[in-house]
Formats: C-alpha cells, structure tokens, sequence
C-alpha cells in the first residue's frame, strides 16, 4: 500500500526586539554571561507587574501581515501554568484565547509546484530561560537570560506532506520574517525552533492517523532527517505491527538519528489557561494598523521582478541582490544617488558581497550605507578615485558606517591627481632607476612596461587615470 | 501580642505601619507565610515610595494572614493574636493603639474591612486601577487594592490623594487623568441603597451599628432605600473563584528553587517542589491552592472560572443599575464585630463565607469605605465623596 505523510509544524521565533517582552531589560544574551539581562520581572520575583513591550505587538503584527493573516484588533495575553526550574513564575504569558494573528497562507515552491500552506495562528509570548547541567558536580544551575525574550509561535495547518515541503516552508517563512526585520531566525542561534506533528495514513485517505510531536531539531537537516525517520517508523508500525503507535511527544537524537517518546497524551499536564489579570487587552486602533501595514517590505520576488524590468538587471544580478533586504536596501539607496543599476549591482555583488563572504557575515548583516555606497559610485566612475581605492574605500565603509566617501578619499590621499607635472616626474624617476627594463621593452618585450607602468602607479597611490599614465610613460620611453 | 512581623523605631509624627503583604525593601516581607520567611525584596511597593515622599516615616511591618485571605490575620506563621478571646487585626491594632498615624494593607480578601469595622476605624479601598499594585505581593490580582486604615475620614482622604495616580510600572494603571478623580472634592451621596439580603445574617451589634448609621444619614438628609441584591449577593461565589484560580497560579512561583523555603529532604525535582510546598504553606492556603486549581483545568474551566467571569460582568452592571437611582450601597463589612477563638476554630472556612461583605467590591473593583463598623460602596471614582459620608460619623461624635 502506499501511503502519505501528514505534517503540521509550531515554529517558535524569537523577535529581534531590542529589550524583553515586559520588562526593559536586553533580549539579546547570545555569548553573555548567565544571569547578566535579569531584573526582578523576568526573574518572576513577587510584585513585579508585566508591561507589555509595544515593539512585540508591532512585531507580531508585522509577521502576521507578512504571512497574510488576519490581525486580531483586539490581542489579549494569558497565563499558562507549568513547573520547570528554568521557568521562575512558573507560569508563561502567552496568547490562548486572542492570537494577535490567525488564519494566513504561505505559497511555497518545491519540485512539485507551488502549494499554499495555511496557517492557524500566530501568538506571541514569553521565551523561558535555560538549564545547565555540570555532570562533573552533578548539579543543575539556571541561567533567566533568556526567560521573558519575546517569541511567535507560527502554527501551521498540517498541509505539508514531505521533508521537501517542510525545508520550502521554513526557508520561506525566514525569508519573510527577515525581509520584514523582525527576526534573525537563524537555527543554530536558537532564534527558529521548529516542533514537528507527523502522521502517516493510507494514501488518499481522509483520516488522519496517530499523531507524534517531534521536538529538539537543531537544524534543517535535522528536521528533514527526523522526518524520513518518524515517517519509516510509522508504516513499519502500520504495515508489520512492530509497535503500537500513540499520540505521543518524542526527542530528536540526530546523533543517534533516531526519536524517542518523551511523554503520551495521558501523562501530559494540564496547562491551566487563563486571561492575564495584569496585561490589559492591547487594542489595535486604525491609526497604528495602518502604520504597521505601511510598515511592509516589498516581497522579495516582487523586488526581482522590479529590477530585471525597471532597471534592466539580468536574471542573475536580481537574484543575488534579493538574498536580503540589507542588500535590497543598500542597492536601492545607492541607485537613487548615482542612477546607474549596473553599476551598483556589481558593485553589490563582486565587492560587498565578497567582503560580506570573506568576513564570514550573512547578508542581513550588510551595514553599509547605500547613499555612502552611490557616492562611492560617483567618484570612482567620474574618475575622481581609481577603482582600486575605490574597493579600499567599501572596506572602510564595512568598518566604520559613518564614513563619507569624499572626505575619506582625500584625507587618506585616495583622490585621483590631473597633475601631469607630478606623473612626468613619477615617470622620469621610475624609467632612470631601471634602464634595463627600458631596454626590454624597447626590445619588443610588452611586460616590462607593465613592471615599469606598475611601479608607476604604486609610487603615485593609485591616483591616477590609468591611460594617463600608460600615454606618458610610453612618450617617456620613446622619448628617451 | 505580636502585632509586628518587623519594628523600626521612628520619632517621626507623621508613621505608618504596612502589612506584611506590602515590600519594603531593607526588612523582610513575608505574605505571613513560612515559604516567604526572611525573604528580602530588591525593590519596594510604590505605594510606600509615595508615602514616604508624602512625609510618612516606616515604623514597621504588621503581621498579616497568610497571603491574606484569612479572616484577620490568624493564619500568619506567627500564630494569631488573641485579645480577650477575640481575634485581633495586627494592623488595625497598631493605628488604633497610636503607634502608627496609618496603616496601608493589601486588600486581597476583605480581612482589612473587616478589621477596620471591628476596630472602629475608617478604611479605604480605592477604585481599582487608582493605586499601583507595583510592589505587592500578587495573590488575586484582579481585585486586590491597596489601602489605607486610619482614625479619620479626613487621614484616609490625604493618603489616598498621595497613593493614587497613574503609574508607568502597573499595566492594570489607570490614566493620570482618571486617578485625579478619587481625589476630587465630590458632594456626598444623596441617596443609598441598604443591601437587604445582606443584613439577615447580622448578629445584633452589627444590625445596631446599621441602624445608628442609617439614622445618622437621615437625620443628615440623606435618603435611604431598602433594595433586593440578588446579584450583588453572588458576589462571594464569583470572588472566591476568581481568588483561588489566581491565588494558585500566583504562589505557584514559590517552589523552593529560587528563594523562600527550600525542603531539607528530596531526590528529584519533583521531590523538591511537593516537600517545600507541603512543609512551608499552611491549611487554608493549601484549601485555596487545591480549589483554585480543580477551577482552571481543562475539565473545569468553562463550567467554572469563565463562569465566575461572566458573573463579574453581570454583578458590575448590576450596580451600574444600581448608581442609576442611588449614590452609594451600604451593606455590613462582616456578620459579627467580634469572632471568637471558638467559632473560627470550629469553622476553618469561615473567611470564605464572611467575604459574602467584602466579595462585592473585590469582584467589581469599585471603592468601598468602611466607617462606624459599616460598609459604603460607592461608583467608581467615588472615593472622595464615600469618606464624607464617614465623615458624618465624626461630626457626630460617633
């Protein structure tokens, strides 16, 4: 028989605010010493009141928007109860009864097509800290960095059907979140987390079958092979009756690569929802709806179209430029300064994006100014900087952001010299410290010019139109 | 006696005691509760910060319930006080002897107005909304208030106008705007409204205390109508709900990891979490965990805690009615002005009954005076206006 897997996925994100969902202390803890972003709030001390942080809200909003949901006008957050040591409440705020967003799609594209997948919700809440194990002292401690980061929990409808689709799914969902700047969502960073709900059942069949929740996949990869797993594992179960199947919660090892059951349904807690006594309903009024819609980047692929029709860019240059919004935004600035797409494109991709590479950063990380960038532009093609400075330039810019390119170029000397004068002597010195290579190239040997012009151009710093000084040097020689 | 859980000595006039529910930030606040024993808050209640500022020194914590849902106080971890075989309220029991001008308490289950009736103080609790609850300890957020317990009406009102206002660190805080109006100079209620159902399980005294203020007020003009209270008098099964539920999720946090209690004896997590618990709460808070949780379950929640919601609703708009054709409600602040040893003894329960008083402006969060051992429940933003209608009771000479 053949058969079908049935797969819904609760993706957590955690949002690039820049403090904590109710308190004003940082979000951002990767690398920092454990219990260095506390305060008495997100330590769930008593009489500390929660005050909800409006970036979330615009946040969550933004992400609902992005997958084309309906925004809840009207948002209220809930308690929900459970006890973990790295939870100091013992409680999570989140949102049960009035997600801030329901009912989306997201369009995916794999070998088979273009498929909508729905989505059920969005809800934002609290993110819980962590527990760290010394096996050598036998002791747990707790680290509440990360208790209290804000985080949206995107639900989907179980319409994916392979590890393709899920991989699809998620990279769509990135590139939407990070187009929107709400979200580093970089897996091994922790700030995209994906639980998986699998079931398998005959093909064509309109039952669903028994459900397992896979949770602790680290990566994409893992998550495709814990899925091809728990898919094996499921018709085996079905077809031979090597095991009864229940609704179940499983762990990922992807060192071992394979699940095992943590908890049934049966065992599961009880989570005691309730409204938040102390987080009054946030209500989205039209003036801040619309600002937050006005908000929205274009979609990437929009922006693809854009560029090969409106600026004439090849199918390539497009694609490059799309890889994120940094680029997207650094292209689009510096093209309004110096009017040239090509040239900026090339710029983008053959420098920046090199520098980017060889600095090891993604290309959300991209913070060079793009207006800076079309000045750069301007003076290099108006021959005011030779392009060889012109690179050292972007370097800088990589450095130091602030920096404009005009008055770097002239207080570092990066300013191409007219002065003929100044190459006629550069000339005459170069040519009179090496007559052998005169008399090469006299001799018909063309790249002994090209030591001599070399040299020329090092004395002079590179400021210096290249024909320029290839026309003096071979009247210098000739001269001789 | 042990009226304070911590006693600082002040030769300021101008004192205030605050019960045990309230931070302070250099002496140990407890809730009343072993789990809690020497706790230190980093922090303090903004309430205190206010008062201090207002010129009012600290003269020390009172004891207090544990959590505060008690009667008066006698389920604190220092043992009840006992004067004459009649429970006594710590922090009713300072501002009545003079060793502190105010006492500034956290209302979670009526045991303030209760003990400002018995003591023949005046007590307020404000709008909800008016205060900031930032530094108290949570127990039923949705209710509890911060309040004050004087000799005078006139005391009450000049700490209220310090306390209230708008404050950036309670999200339940209301506009700087709305908080002005408590404080405003509004004439006193015209017409009240006497709570029948409420005055059948009165004892004697209490029923006289009733009739000298309904005198009082009509002598002084003030009309005064019997009314049925059907809803109002659901009150109690609402509050004891949505005060449980809370209250359960709320201590929840106490569970010997962080701070407070931690058992001597356990060998897992879960060891960890039931030991300290079982060893460090007392018997009606445990009564209170165990029902406030069957409430929230899946199981329960629809027929039980959104019910007890719905009937917040309906018991607000019931005095909305009510303030369409009257000033103000007058209702008794509890059945007797004196519980004994022996019936608090022989009725574990009995503060989960006597909040049948105190339940109808928790459940609504509009303010309530307690004056002449009787209670006033006025609109919301009335707070002004209700302590003038105590004040008749001082010009009276009582």
């Amino acid at each position: 028989m053949k058969y079908e897997t049935v797969i819904g996925l609760e993706v957590h994100v955690e949002l690039a605010t820049k403090s904590k969902i109710f308190c004003s202390c940082s979000a951002h803890s990767y690398g920092a010493d454990p219990n260095a972003h506390v305060c008495p709030a997100c330590c769930g001390m008593p009489g500390m009141l929660p005050v909800v942080n409006k970036r979330v809200v615009d946040y969550g909003m933004k992400a609902g928007l992005m997958l084309n949901c309906h925004i809840n006008r009207t948002t209220t957050f809930d308690k929900k109860s459970y006890y973990y040591p790295d939870l100091p409440a013992a409680y999570q705020t989140t949102q049960w009864f009035a997600p801030v967003a329901v009912n989306g799609l997201v369009e995916i594209e794999t070998s088979k097509g273009k498929k909508g997948v729905r989505i059920k919700q969005i809800h934002m809440e609290e993110d819980a800290g962590k527990l760290v194990h010394d096996i050598r002292e036998d002791t747990t401690h707790v680290d509440f960095n990360r208790t209290s980061v804000p985080l949206i929990e995107i639900v989907s409808q179980p319409d994916l059907s392979s590890a393709e689709e899920v991989e699809a799914y998620l990279e769509r969902l990135k590139t939407l979140l990070r187009f929107a700047k709400v979200a580093e969502c970089e897996m091994a960073h922790g700030t995209m987390r994906c639980d998986v709900n699998l079931s398998v059942r005959p093909e064509g069949s309109d039952k669903l079958g028994v459900r397992a929740e896979m949770k602790n996949m680290n990566s994409i990869e893992a998550i495709k092979r814990a899925i091809e797993y728990e898919t094996a594992r499921h018709i085996d179960a079905i077809e031979n009756g090597t095991e009864v199947l229940r609704q179940e919660t499983r762990r990922w090892d992807d060192i071992k690569g394979k699940s095992y059951a943590m908890r049934t349904k049966e065992t599961a807690g009880d989570y005691r929802y309730f409204p938040d006594p102390n987080v009054m309903p946030v209500v989205i009024d039209d003036e801040w709806f619309d600002s937050i819609k006005a908000s929205l980047p274009e979609l990437p692929e929009v922006k693809r179209a854009r560029y090969t029709d409106e600026y004439g860019l090849s199918d390539y240059d497009a694609e490059q430029l799309t890889k994120s919004i940094a680029l997207c935004e650094c292209f689009e600035k510096a093209y309004e300064v110096c009017g040239n797409a090509k040239d900026v494109a090339n710029w983008i991709i053959s420098e920046a994006m090199s520098i980017l590479n060889v600095r090891k950063m993604t290309y959300d990380m991209l913070d060079v100014d793009g207006k800076a960038l079309g000045e750069l532009i301007n003076l290099v093609s108006g021959g005011k900087v030779s392009r060889v400075n012109g690179k050292k330039i972007l370097s800088a810019m990589f450095d130091d952001p602030h920096i404009d390119p005009a008055k770097y170029a002239e207080s570092n000397g990066y300013v191409v010299s007219n002065d003929t004068g100044l190459i006629e002597k550069v000339v005459a010195q170069v040519i009179a410290g090496d007559p052998k290579a005169v008399s090469d190239f006299k001799g018909g040997k063309e790249k002994a010019l090209m030591s001599l012009f070399g040299r020329c151009m090092k004395e002079l710093k590179g400021n210096c139109d290249p024909q320029v000084l290839r026309t003096i040097l071979i009247d210098a020689i000739n001269a001789l | 006696m042990k009226l304070f859980a911590t006693k600082i000595d002040t030769t300021s006039e101008r004192t205030m005691v605050v019960d045990d529910m309230i931070l302070t930030k250099d002496t140990p606040t407890t809730a009343g509760s072993k789990m809690l024993d020497g706790y230190v808050s980093l922090f303090e209640a903004e309430a205190l910060t206010r008062l201090k500022n207002a010129g009012y020194a600290l003269c020390g914590k009172a004891n207090v319930g544990e959590f505060a849902i008690d009667l008066l106080g006698e389920t604190s971890q220092n043992g009840k006080i006992v004067s004459g075989g009649k429970l006594i309220n710590a922090s009713a029991e300072i501002v009545s002897s003079g060793e502190a001008t105010i006492a500034i308490t956290l209302d979670v289950n009526g045991s303030v107005r209760r003990a400002a009736a018995q003591s023949g103080l005046v007590s307020i609790k404000p709008t909800y909304g008016t205060v900031s609850r930032y530094g108290t300890i949570p127990v039923a957020c949705s209710g509890e208030t911060v309040s004050v317990m004087a000799k005078s009406a006139d005391t009450c009102r000049e700490v209220l106008g310090a306390i209230a206002g708008h404050d950036d660190k309670d999200g339940t805080s209301l506009s700087e705007e709305l908080c002005a109006r408590v404080k405003q100079n509004e004439s006193a209620p015209r017409k009240v409204a006497l709570l029948k159902s409420m005055t059948v399980g009165v004892d004697g005294e209490v029923a006289e205390k009733l009739n000298a203020f309904i005198a009082l007020l009509t002598d002084n003009g003030v009309e005064v109508c019997e009314i049925d209270d059907e809803v109002i008098a659901t009150s109690r099964i609402a509050w004891n709900i949505l005060m449980s539920a809370e209250l359960c999720n709320n201590v929840s946090r106490y569970d010997g990891v962080k701070y407070g209690y931690r058992a001597q004896n356990f060998s897992n997590i879960d060891e960890l979490y039931t030991n300290s618990r079982t060893e460090a709460f007392g018997e009606l808070l445990k009564t209170a965990i165990i029902f406030g949780s069957e409430t929230l379950s899946t199981e329960n929640y629809m027929k039980v805690y959104d019910k007890a919601l719905r009937m917040r609703r309906v018991i607000v708009e019931a005095f909305a009615k009510i303030f369409e054709s009257f000033d103000a409600v007058l209702l008794p602040a509890c059945s007797t002005l004196a519980y004994t040893e022996e019936t608090v003894s022989a009725n574990k329960y009995l503060a989960f009954e006597e909040n049948l008083y105190t339940a109808p402006a928790s459940v609504s969060g509009l303010p309530a005076v307690v004056a002449g051992g009787v209670q006033l429940i006025g609109k919301a933003f009335s707070d002004s206006a209700l302590l003038e209608l105590a004040k008749l009771l001082e010009k009276e000479g009582k």
